[in-house]
């Protein structure tokens, strides 16, 4: 891949930190959500289900339009940033990161929350009578019960975010080393007719993404199915 | 003393146990039959359940009061579920790590230690390194009975251990809970349908009817009933308690105590540590003198306590044996006319069959 420019290994690894974070922070933030929607019977449940996997059937550039209204000199959050003599998240990276967390979510929540549901309950009564703790008992027994529903969450997070461009167009624009991913780098490139750079980059995106599912199959059927039977 | 008095709605069912006090010793059977919530109990005073009101108290500490609740985790129970619950991404050894592992003050020797003299009581030594998914059902009971053990509880929950195992695995486990219990001393609370489970391990019986306990009582009292709820299949039991012997000349053993011996004819594996014996009211018959020329082998001097007339034209007649002992015969009312028995009556009972119990 020598003929890769300098410009090219900065997006790639552009959207590399970007995925890689994304899946992080979704990681964290989700598997709480996942535990509540999974489990509390709340009332709530269905309504924020619901407006957590908006997402999936928003184009998106309805959920960039409104993040920059947002994020950007004008909006709730970048209004108050300005005003606390910090810059607004508009076409910086740090937005594209809210960006990429609010339209991944549904990839990190919902496999998670099956595997969530799929915990049998008793186990889970079980390690209460054997000291364990709330904590305990989710560090020690949920996770690794759901080691396949969470690599699932993993995997779909992390390639999602890789294959992200309406929300990042909306709200990032393009520059380079902050907003200007792999995805928007082809876009550049598409536009400005130069085939043979947007052909490297789609083809490195491509065979990416088919190695990532290839591997994720390959896993989960061979090593990760065995432990779900009871 | 395990007391208090539990409420808990679970959508069309109400538990209302009403007061109630166990002594913190020996194992108490929660029978009655399947719905009856003998289940939501046990897990209410477990603590399992957060929808449990009321209150309880064990050993003088505060369980339950009001809404408020100690978690199950800080009680110091075991509980043993009636599908074992083992954790199915560990193996056996692992099961019993993570019950060992999370005692106060314990060291990691120390609980390695505990888990190798732990899977030995409970005969799992030789699994110890399977997935817990390739065991048995009386092997994953067995973990999960050592796994509860290991976690040093003060109290013993077994909510229908038995039920989903087969005959010959059920009657091991029956011997092998009876044998921890006498052996650790740990109080326990044993919830079962089956009547023979009863007579085989209860000190006491707590019988529940529609969500609350009808009667506490001790087994030997439950079982001078004739109504009584454990009779519903087989008619009227009684259950002696005693010794067994080796077998003598005549390839006999006998049951029993200074004061009352009975001859069994026994197989070979018969568990010699037995300590109870099963015996149908409907086996037992009664003469007011000592026969003679008869090839029943039992025949047991009796003072008659008390008759009952269960309708049908039956008796059930109430003997104190020798040694104070209660035996149960039902006869047929013709013959309890026809021999004019009275109580206080001396009287021979012969016992045709028994059943030793482990």
């Amino acid at each position: 891949m020598t003929s890769l420019t300098p410009s090219e290994w900065q997006a790639i690894w552009l959207t590399a930190k970007l995925a890689g974070l994304t899946t992080v922070i979704l990681l964290i933030l989700c598997a709480p959500l996942a535990w509540w929607l999974a489990r509390s019977g709340s009332r709530l449940a269905n309504p924020v289900a619901a407006l957590v996997s908006l997402p999936l059937v928003l184009p998106p550039t309805v959920i960039g339009f409104y993040l920059l209204i947002v994020l950007g000199p004008q909006g709730a959050v970048g209004g108050t940033l300005e005003a606390l003599g910090l810059h607004h998240l508009a076409f910086s990276f740090w937005g594209i990161l809210i960006g990429s967390v609010i339209y991944s979510m549904p990839f990190t929540v919902q496999p998670l929350r099956e595997a969530f549901a799929a915990i049998d309950l008793r186990l889970l009564d079980a390690a209460a009578t054997l000291r364990a703790g709330a904590l305990d008992r989710f560090f020690n027994l949920v996770l690794p019960l759901s080691r396949s529903g969470i690599l699932t969450a993993v995997v779909i997070t992390f390639a999602h975010t890789v294959g992200e461009f309406g929300v990042i167009a909306m709200l990032g624009g393009s520059l380079p080393g902050e907003t200007r991913v792999v995805s928007i780098a082809i876009y550049d490139y598409t536009q400005a007719l130069d085939y043979g750079a947007a052909h490297r980059l789609s083809f490195i995106l491509l065979g990416f993404s088919f190695l990532t599912l290839l591997a994720f199959y390959s896993i989960n059927r061979r090593v990760l199915r065995p432990l779900q039977l009871r | 003393m395990l007391e208090g008095d539990l409420t808990l709605r679970q959508g069309q069912f109400e538990l209302r146990s009403g007061p109630f006090a166990l002594p913190a010793q020996g194992i108490s059977v929660l029978f009655g039959k399947s719905g009856c919530g003998k289940s939501t109990l046990l897990r209410a005073i477990a603590g399992l359940d957060q929808a449990a009101r009321g209150s309880l108290h064990f050993k003088g500490e505060r369980w339950q009061d009001g809404r408020w609740r100690l978690p199950a985790s800080q009680r110091d129970i075991g509980f043993v579920f009636q599908d074992a619950a083992l954790f199915p991404h560990l193996t056996a050894r692992g099961n019993l790590a993570f019950a060992a592992r999370r005692v106060p003050g314990i060291s990691p020797s120390d609980a390695l230690n505990k888990i190798a003299v732990c899977a030995d009581r409970v005969g799992v030594n030789a699994l110890l390194d399977q997935p817990v998914t390739t065991l048995s059902g009386g092997q994953r009971q067995r973990v999960a009975i050592g796994r509860a053990l290991l976690a040093q509880p003060r109290l013993l929950c077994l909510d229908e251990p038995l039920s989903a195992l087969d005959w010959q695995a059920k009657a091991e486990l029956l011997a092998l809970i009876d044998r921890l219990a006498r052996e650790t001393g740990l109080p326990m609370l044993f919830i079962t349908h089956a009547p023979q489970e009863v007579e085989r391990l209860a000190d006491r019986v707590v019988f529940m009817v529609d969500g609350h306990i009808a009667r506490i009582e001790p087994l030997q009292e439950a079982l001078a009933r004739p109504d009584s709820p454990l009779f519903a299949e087989e008619g009227p039991v009684s259950v002696l308690h005693g010794q067994l012997s080796a077998a003598d000349a005549d390839g006999l053993r006998h049951f029993g105590n200074v004061q009352l011996r009975l001859h069994l004819s026994l197989p070979n594996d018969a568990n010699p540590s037995a300590t109870r014996l099963r015996v149908l009211a409907r086996d037992v018959s009664l003469a007011t003198v000592q026969p003679q020329g008869l090839s029943i082998l039992n025949q047991l001097p009796a003072t008659i306590v008390a008759m009952h007339d269960r309708g049908r034209e039956r008796v059930t007649v109430i003997c104190q044996l020798a040694d104070g002992q209660q035996l149960l015969a039902e006869i047929t009312r013709y013959s309890c006319n026809a021999l004019a028995l009275y109580n206080g009556q001396c009287v021979f009972a012969l016992v045709k069959s028994v059943a030793l119990m482990g």
